[in-house]
């Protein structure tokens, strides 16, 4: 079975991003970028199944602009076996991004997909449950552990409430979430190995999508500023303050 | 034009989510109908018809709905949405599940997380884990939506009489079944609903310990959640979990224990009314955002404020 794994390059999780004063949008110059932690965990769980001999073939896909293409070296030293850059200088939005997935997910036969459930740049949290309902397919979001028997797979879920498990038939569209598993490091030789692996490219007008931004950014701006308050030194103040101060209990 | 919300609740009744989102939904304006779809929802769908500003509720009571599965939700809410100009869901863990695969079905983006309504079409969200504010602008049909339920004030659960309408449902997908749910089961207050939020960090060292915050949190009628890093190491379940990719609150009052305050988290819990923070190490980051900060061994702190609250 083949599995498509779709990540992100986004700003390193490390980085505390600033709004450009011009509030077009955050300061992206030399900051350091990475695979989006999300996409990690997918990477991961797709070598996982690999080990585990349930799949035979992980094709990792990104959209996104040419230096994307450190993250998918990454993704192959990880343990991918081959890799697709959608290259657009567009910054792409969830439905244009899926429409993009599910041509690649058609071309490929995936029959399993696994991405991310949210990138930490714009937190939309849309990407695998769009691609899911353009495959018309099942899919399991938030998925904090995934075992696939035979054509179906279970999912057990993250929810408010605690954990939820579906089996879904595939094709089926799996998001991570933090606690699916533990990304390994890229070894040295792993990462030389890389290199050589295939890494094609293609355009959104190759796969017959069309790019064009739905939703425009009129402006971005840092948020309202908290202010430190003080330092109490006792219990018995904190309490004082509490009930006198901020009437709160 | 009008609007739909689709309505959060256990089929018995509605989540308090659900309020909030119809007051995000008044200030977009227009009428507001309220979907209820469930297996056996039909007193879900009286309490929607209660809440103040509601005009209509859809009631749609079928088998195919028993678990919200996204597949079969988002056919349903997809087929409905073409006499409405905006479809809101609240921004929960069921919310963010179908609403971008409705959105899909219609050929549209969807707009996820609002916290505020500047019109119509344009509406601000927090990006990079609360860190950046986007006003954005959208030229879709029919504008999909999911709302933080922090944002927005509640709407009044009561007031409301809105005639239910029951409306057929939309076939089962077939390809995704409900397998079980394990949920915790708890007494204290929902952390999402809660007025006072009692949370842990990794400062805690042990699930055990947790015990410390139960008995404030009972003695206060509080919440109890947890920063990512109390999660990850196993002490408390990831229902718990607060911060910008686990649950966003905004209580009267939130007493932080032994959390440090990793940007991650204070995306959560930044705009709860009165932050308080009890932190061994003065130079936690959790203090620049705290109202009152006391700078303690959480285990002689804990218990001595439980005793004195």
């Amino acid at each position: 079975m083949k599995v498509l794994v779709a990540i992100k390059r986004v700003v390193d999780y490390n980085v505390k991003v600033r709004v450009k004063p011009d509030q077009s949008g955050v300061d992206l110059a030399n900051v350091k970028m990475a695979m989006n932690p999300f996409c990690e965990i997918a990477v991961e769980e797709a070598v996982r199944l690999k080990e585990k001999g349930v799949v035979s073939e992980i094709i990792v896909v990104t959209v996104g602009k040419k230096e994307a293409q450190e993250q998918l070296r990454t993704a192959l030293a990880l343990g991918a076996d081959r890799a697709v850059l959608v290259e657009t200088d567009v910054d792409a939005q969830p439905l244009a991004i899926a429409k993009a997935l599910k041509a690649i997910a058609d071309k490929e036969g995936a029959k399993l997909v696994i991405t991310g459930k949210q990138a930490i740049d714009g937190d939309n949290n849309q990407t695998g449950q769009m691609l899911a309902a353009l495959m018309g397919a099942s899919q399991g979001t938030f998925a904090s552990k995934v075992e696939v028997a035979g054509d179906s797979v279970k999912v057990t879920r993250e929810i408010d409430g605690g954990l939820q498990t579906v089996d879904l038939k595939l094709p089926a569209i799996v998001t991570t979430d933090l606690r699916l598993n533990e990304p390994r490091y890229a070894s040295l030789p792993n990462i030389m190995k890389a290199k050589k692996k295939p890494l094609d490219t293609v355009t959104p007008a190759d796969l017959g999508v069309d790019f064009a931004p739905r939703t425009r950014t009129l402006k971005v701006e840092p948020p309202a500023e908290r202010k430190a308050g003080i330092k109490v030194k006792t219990v018995d103040e904190l309490v004082d303050k509490l009930k006198n101060e901020a009437k709160v209990i | 034009m009008a609007i739909l919300v689709v309505a959060e609740h256990d089929n018995a009744s509605v989540k308090g989510a659900t309020l909030n989102t119809v007051t995000a939904a008044a200030k977009i304006g227009g009428d507001i109908h309220v979907l209820v779809a469930g297996a056996g929802c039909g007193a879900a769908a009286q309490a929607a018809a209660q809440i103040a500003g509601v005009a209509k509720v859809i009631a749609v009571d079928d088998a195919a709905y028993a678990n919200q599965l996204p597949e079969n939700m988002s056919k349903l809410i997809a087929g409905l949405a073409g006499g409405y100009s905006h479809v809101l869901a609240p921004a929960t863990a069921n919310g963010k599940n179908f609403l971008p695969r409705v959105a899909a079905l219609l050929d549209v983006e969807q707009i996820s997380e609002i916290q505020e309504v500047v019109s119509a079409d344009t509406f601000k969200r927090p990006i990079y884990a609360g860190n950046a504010i986007a006003t954005v602008q959208s030229s879709d049909k029919v504008k999909v939506i999911t709302v933080r339920p922090t944002g927005f004030d509640a709407a009044a659960a009561t007031g409301g009489s809105a005639a239910v309408e029951n409306a057929g449902a939309a076939g089962d997908t077939g390809v995704a079944a409900f397998v079980g749910e394990e949920l915790a089961k708890s007494d204290r207050p929902e952390l999402t609903a809660a007025k006072i939020v009692v949370s842990g960090g990794r400062g805690m060292q042990n699930g055990d310990n947790f015990k410390l915050l139960y008995a404030l949190a009972d003695k206060l009628g509080a919440g109890v959640g947890a920063s990512r890093a109390a999660v990850d190491a196993g002490f408390v379940p990831n229902d718990m979990q607060v911060g910008q990719t686990g649950k966003v609150v905004a209580p009267g009052l939130y007493i932080a224990v032994g959390i440090s305050g990793a940007i991650q988290h204070l995306a959560g819990m930044k705009d709860s009314k009165v932050i308080v923070a009890i932190n061994k190490d003065e130079e936690a980051p959790i203090f620049q955002v705290a109202d009152y900060g006391l700078v303690a061994d959480l285990f002689a702190a804990v218990p001595e404020l439980t005793g004195k609250v």
